[in-house]
């Protein structure tokens, strides 16, 4: 439950750039964003606060907080929400990426938690400044509390029509006593007048006109630059180098290595590059002769993982969950379909390359890192730098991308490895795009054994899904504490459709290829086989694929969470009906379409959202044209539906772009892809139109920067089965698939 | 041996390895860093720049092809982001991310000065070399229609 302080100012300032005698609460979001790792799922926050407001006698209402900007747009959508309480214009209010310090912020941005997380303490926040503030002018004037009224960044007295603005009031509003977050009166939602209106981006002019600072961007004085050689093999480590050549390039200081680590913060090591410049360093890195060793994994590749999946998936798995006996009703079904589906290792591919900043002085170490996890860069740079926590500044950039990636800190770790080894002068670790794709964490390779029954009155009698998968949980695993069944393989066990008998397995398959979260994680693989699978399933009914869908969701119910049944919201199917139905209304669904067009549709549940998609797609020449997307989403209350719109259109294309075009694939245990040529992004030639519609709901806000991306693959993929009967069962679409 | 041209309408002179691309003269040498670095092989267009007027890929561009030449870069579009293509972005909120956004913006001015109208073929043709991962395109394109409308001897309203 979120609580409130008002921090003594001489203690907030030790700890702040803000300046004056401000009025500041202390809040906390209600539920933390993803964690990261085992570490940190084992650390306790360190303060019961995540973020503040702050309003300084010159008005300026100041958001601070520790979340992390990387495209999501909660640079935008959170000022919005506290401005919506406090009666502001939401451009007064500014937001300020809290400093690391443990003891005064919490940080961590992933899991399209943002919005949702802190809808609730904002609004609390935000109302319990404006009733101190309210009562504070009361008492000024000496006026019943009921005659004032917030109103334009100040408290308006009617009856004597007396104004003061807030920054007047702080001084005396600082002395009351905090409301109760849980009785503090907040807007009545019929008065809103900024959430659910669309804004622009706060920081869009910065972004168009080349002044925004990315990690990348960082230029400290006496810079120095550095590449990193990395065994191309996953688990290899230098034997031995020759440094001569690369030494003789111009620009090049320096060569060291650092060495690999295995466990948090997980890292290649390698031979570095240290340069006067970017280009000194990377062609240093080539001019190096070094000798691998390429250890353990150097023998995986895509076909060995392949087997490994086929030959787990001819034993049984452990089960998740077990709802009747689908084995009995598969052996006694009249139709049946039985099948498997493949998906690939995917990389994040974030535009601005891995990189990181640091420098480490005797007395101070200062960062400056495009990162979701700054509060990990900052422990990893003091155990590294051996400096306490309050001597290690680091800076949170603006990201190009992050979509997961950035969750991670094994460049953090490198970068702080070579600043030690620097001495004291900033460097910062670049990483090209050969490093950047070539040593990612990949979206974890699947595959799935479906079997599934339909009786005759077309309702679902049986359900089965075996998943084998190099798990995520796996890679963080310290002696089978992680539980992949209570987390990412429990995806497929909450599913909107009905049946008695429901059974999931899962197997672990073996690889050293590193994995971790991607755009909507276990969902951009689940939505893809769940959804093709229920097309399947209407297929062999003989029933149309909306209506199939929404009779095997039934009467509307709420599901709870299977993993989380206490405090995860339930899937309500009225909802995920609500969005099927709009979606095909919007797209014309069952009207005819242009020669050699065809339709197809998907819904799905993730991050506590509701999307639903239908792509119009068409397929010449072993090639799949997708000419539009209808989507409708349903995110709760739409906090600012021009950012939502905006992030579904995203997901789009980040799906469209890993079931059209890439795939990791192994070999000799490493990655065969290094650079946009091998693998591909969609490109604006390519872009179909995409509509998204809202949901204009009273619910709680719920996730969306991730729920776009996996009805994306399924809906296309059920397009391509409408139009030429060919059903695409692993990913991506290749030519011989469609032929 | 140092290298001369135009950077945004001023001379500058570079003393640095013959081979070494633009981009890094402008990022590490310069610290102009609004050009940004997206793969090193011209195939994302992240570091596009204009020299001579032309849309050209910085990250494969040796200085010691620049040398008298022009260039222009996001930072020279604009003082103050008064570029109609720059407003046009920010009215139709086309950023995401943004760190592809300096070279999408610098592949669309080109166009539009060869192109003061461009149909939607024009366009796919002129940013088909720009990778935006976010999936801007579609707000891409219709911002580049804004600003055609925008542009100087066009209608004023870019509604």
């Amino acid at each position: 439950m979120a609580s409130a302080t008002v921090v003594n100012r001489r203690d907030f300032l030790k700890t702040s750039a803000s300046a004056g005698a401000a009025l500041v609460i202390g809040f906390r979001f209600s539920r933390s964003a993803l964690a990261a790792t085992a570490e940190d799922q084992e650390k306790q926050p360190a303060n019961p606060f995540t973020a503040w407001v702050s309003i300084a006698p010159d008005n300026q209402v100041t958001l601070i907080l520790g979340k992390s900007e990387m495209g999501q747009g909660i640079m935008t959508a959170l000022p919005m929400i506290l401005a919506e309480e406090l009666y502001l214009d939401w451009k007064q209010v500014r937001i300020e990426q809290a400093p690391t310090n443990p003891a005064i912020y919490e940080h961590g941005t992933g899991g399209s938690g943002s919005v949702a997380g802190s809808w609730q303490p904002l609004r609390q926040a935000g109302a319990a400044a404006r009733e101190m503030l309210i009562t504070a002018a009361a008492q000024h004037w000496n006026v019943n509390r009921d005659t004032c009224k917030p109103k334009d960044g100040g408290v308006l007295h009617g009856a004597r029509k007396q104004f003061l603005t807030y920054g007047e009031l702080v001084d005396a509003a600082a002395k009351l006593p905090v409301p109760d977050f849980n009785t503090v009166p907040l807007k009545n939602s019929n008065d809103f007048t900024i959430v659910g209106r669309d804004h622009q981006r706060f920081e869009s002019r910065a972004k168009s006109t080349g002044a925004a600072k990315f990690g990348i961007d960082a230029r400290p004085d006496g810079l120095v630059y550095a590449v990193i050689a990395r065994c191309p093999v996953f688990g290899g480590k230098p034997v031995k180098f020759d440094a001569a050549k690369a030494k003789a390039v111009p620009g090049v200081r320096d060569i060291i290595s650092i060495d690999a680590v295995a466990q948090g913060a997980f890292t290649a090591g390698g031979v570095v590059v240290v340069a006067d410049n970017s280009w000194a360093a990377m062609q240093g890195r080539n001019a190096l002769d070094i000798t691998w060793d390429e250890g353990p994994h150097a023998a995986e590749s895509s076909q060995s993982l392949r087997a490994q999946f086929v030959e787990n998936a001819s034993k049984p798995g452990k089960v998740v969950r077990n709802d009747g006996d689908a084995n009995a009703a598969l052996a006694s079904a009249a139709k049946k379909v039985d099948i498997v589906y493949e998906i690939p290792f995917a990389a994040h591919a974030c535009m601005e390359p891995m990189n990181c900043t640091v420098h480490i002085r005797p007395d101070g170490a200062e960062a400056w890192v495009p990162t979701q996890a700054p509060q990990w860069a900052q422990d990893i740079i003091a155990g590294i730098s051996k400096l306490p926590h309050e001597k290690v500044v680091v800076h949170t950039t603006l990201m190009g991308g992050g979509f997961g990636r950035r969750y991670q800190a094994d460049f953090v770790v490198e970068a702080a490895q070579v600043a030690k080894a620097v001495g004291d002068k900033p460097v910062m670790v670049l990483w090209t795009r050969e490093d950047d794709m070539q040593h990612d964490f990949y979206r974890p390779a699947s595959y799935h054994h479906m079997q599934g029954a339909v009786d005759e009155h077309g309702n679902l009698a049986a359900w089965k899904h075996f998943q084998t998968s190099t798990s995520i949980a796996a890679v963080w695993d310290k002696g089978g504490e992680e539980k992949p069944e209570q987390s990412e393989f429990a995806t497929a066990a909450f599913i909107p459709y009905q049946t008695e008998n429901y059974r999931i397995e899962y197997s672990l398959a073996k690889s050293g290829v590193p994995r971790a979260w991607w755009r909507s994680v276990e969902h951009s693989s689940s939505g893809f086989v769940v959804e093709s699978f229920v097309d399947e399933l209407a297929a062999a009914a003989g029933a149309d694929p909306l209506e199939f869908r929404l009779g095997l969701m039934g009467d509307d119910r709420k599901i709870p969470d299977f993993t989380n049944p206490k405090e995860g919201k339930p899937l309500d199917t009225a909802r995920q009906k609500a969005v099927l139905k709009l979606a095909a209304e919007k797209a014309g669904w069952g009207k005819p379409l242009p020669a050699g067009v065809s339709r197809g549709i998907a819904g799905y549940f993730s991050f506590e959202s509701y999307t639903a998609g239908v792509a119009e797609v068409s397929v010449k020449g072993g090639q799949v044209k997708v000419h539009r997307i209808v989507y409708a989403v349903d995110c709760g209350r739409p906090v600012n539906p021009n950012g939502i719109i905006a992030q579904v259109e995203g997901a789009a294309i980040y799906g469209v772009s890993a079931f059209m075009k890439d795939a990791i694939t192994i070999d000799r245990g490493r990655v065969e892809q290094s650079n946009f040529n091998d693998y591909q992004m969609p490109r604006i030639n390519e872009t179909p139109k995409i509509e998204v519609h809202v949901v204009h709901s009273t619910e709680e806000p719920t996730g969306i920067g991730e729920p776009g991306l996996p009805v994306i693959a399924p809906a296309v993929c059920n397009a391509i089965f409408a139009g030429t009967g060919k059903r695409i069962r692993r990913l991506p679409i290749r030519p011989e698939d469609l032929a | 041996m140092p290298i001369t041209f135009t950077l945004n309408g001023k001379p500058e002179t570079v003393d640095v390895s013959q081979d070494m691309p633009l981009l890094w003269v402008l990022r590490d040498i310069l610290n102009m860093t609004g050009t940004k670095f997206g793969c090193g092989m011209a195939l994302c267009g992240a570091c596009t720049v204009h020299i001579n007027g032309e849309a050209t890929r910085s990250c494969i561009t040796p200085i010691s092809t620049v040398s008298g030449k022009k260039v222009t870069t996001i930072e020279g579009l604009s003082a103050d982001g008064t570029h109609p293509v720059q407003v046009a972005w920010m009215a139709e909120d086309v950023p995401q991310c943004g760190y592809c956004q300096s070279g999408q913006i610098m592949s669309a001015v080109a166009l539009l000065e060869k192109k003061s109208n461009p149909t939607d073929a024009d366009i796919d043709d002129a940013m088909s070399g720009n990778i935006c991962r976010c999936g801007t395109y579609q707000r891409i394109r219709k911002a580049i229609h804004r600003a055609a409308i925008m542009r100087p001897g066009k209608a004023t309203s870019a509604a």
